[in-house]
């Protein structure tokens, strides 16, 4: 039997673990008349952002898929948030690289792990009363204390598997064939509360899934069961080091509200708001960095 | 500053915490780097251009594996790394 299939008649492969790339300019303010322009660029192992301040504020920011290549996903990201305002290279003072692919970024005049800089961005965004921060990322997980500065005091980061991390729900948003910004409003949607999947494995998690799926759960369910497991991961992650309050998420997870309101109830406490994409705290922090260390240098 | 590299697993947690603010003009000479019998210390200078000791990169991913040999069961009554870390910047969590 021919058993061979023409690449034409095969159904078109939907990507309904892609999120939003997002490109963001505060149009209230003009760079050229700033003193110092910094920038920060968090190339991490799922998301590249770029993030522009000026006089130590927010002005905007790049968010997208990292690709295959750091050096090249950085200058992608930095080069959408500078077209969109028509600024170039030469115009920024000062640039530090974090995340996973934080020396790789060929323009970057320092590295500063991505633990220090999500501290200090999530210290912009909160407020100075931020004092524990989880950072889901999309390939590991960090719990971090840090003090009213945002100068970190006590972290822990867990990144030798992808189980409560945003790449464990890319892979159930593609299992399900949801959107990945449906999943957290979908886990709701549900008659009754469900058990955490019952794998740390975010492979043997994919398996349960399916398991439950044929044993007549449906899809909302199987949700809910994947969000409660990787609420109660995180978690077990934060009481390692305490949690105090102050509390603030940041990366791609803390658009889930499947998750936040999961990991809340847990907790007990609620999580801190922000109007700022939680997914750019790092590249922010990174790029406050390089204003207090531009200033320094200026006045020097 | 508490630092804690390790991880947790299906098997446990196993965390190595320094506290990074007991490291900063080590009294001990940083001793814990030629104590380890694995060489997993390595001195570097941190984001807050500190001086201070962190577990190497790779070991923080294998170490229920690395620090086997050193714990009870390998011979060891005392961890060598926290015998050598007169401060006390070190602990292990399991």
């Amino acid at each position: 039997m021919n058993a061979e299939v023409k690449a034409d008649t095969l159904p078109e492969k939907k990507e309904f673990w892609r999120w939003q790339e997002n490109v963001w300019i505060d149009e209230t303010k003009d760079w050229k008349t700033a003193k110092i322009i910094t920038c920060g660029i968090d190339v991490g192992s799922v998301s590249s952002q770029a993030v522009l301040v000026v006089d130590g504020e927010l002005y905007g920011f790049n968010s997208m898929r990292t690709g295959n290549n750091s050096p090249d996903s950085a200058k992608n990201a930095l080069q959408g948030v500078m077209d969109k305002c028509g600024m170039k290279l030469e115009d920024i003072h000062f640039v530090v690289g974090t995340g996973y692919g934080r020396v790789n970024v060929p323009f970057a005049h320092k590295a500063i792990t991505e633990i220090a800089c999500h501290a200090r961005g999530a210290n912009y965004m909160g407020g100075n009363g931020v004092r524990t921060i989880l950072d889901m990322g999309g390939q590991d997980c960090k719990a971090i204390h840090c003090d009213d500065k945002g100068k970190v005091t006590n972290f822990l980061m867990n990144d030798k598997c992808a189980a409560g991390t945003g790449r464990g729900m890319e892979v159930i948003s593609d299992l399900m064939q949801i959107p990945i910004a449906e999943l957290g409003p979908r886990s709701f949607d549900i008659d009754s509360d469900v058990e955490a999947v019952s794998s740390v494995c975010v492979v043997f998690a994919k398996s349960e899934a399916l398991g439950l799926l044929k044993a007549g759960y449906t899809k909302n369910k199987v949700i809910a069961a994947y969000c409660q497991a990787m609420a109660e991961r995180v978690v077990s992650l934060l009481e390692r080091i305490g949690v105090e309050e102050g509390f603030f998420i940041t990366g791609g997870i803390a658009k889930n509200p499947g998750v936040v309101k999961r990991i809340e109830k847990l907790l007990g406490i609620k999580a801190m708001d922000t109007k700022i994409d939680s997914q750019i705290a790092g590249a922010l922090g990174a790029a406050l960095f390089g204003y207090t260390l531009q200033s320094k240098k200026a006045a020097a | 500053m508490i630092a804690n590299y390790g991880y947790k697993d299906g098997s446990g947690e196993y965390y190595i915490s320094i506290d990074t603010d007991k490291c900063i003009s080590c009294s001990a000479g940083h001793a814990c780097l030629t104590a380890c019998p694995k060489s997993m210390f390595e001195t570097i200078t941190d984001d807050y251009d500190d001086e201070v000791t962190w577990v190497k990169k790779p070991n923080c991913r294998t170490l229920a594996y690395d620090c086997a040999d050193c714990k009870p069961s390998g011979g060891y009554t005392s961890l060598p790394c926290m015998t050598a870390c007169t401060p006390g910047a070190i602990k292990h969590s399991w």
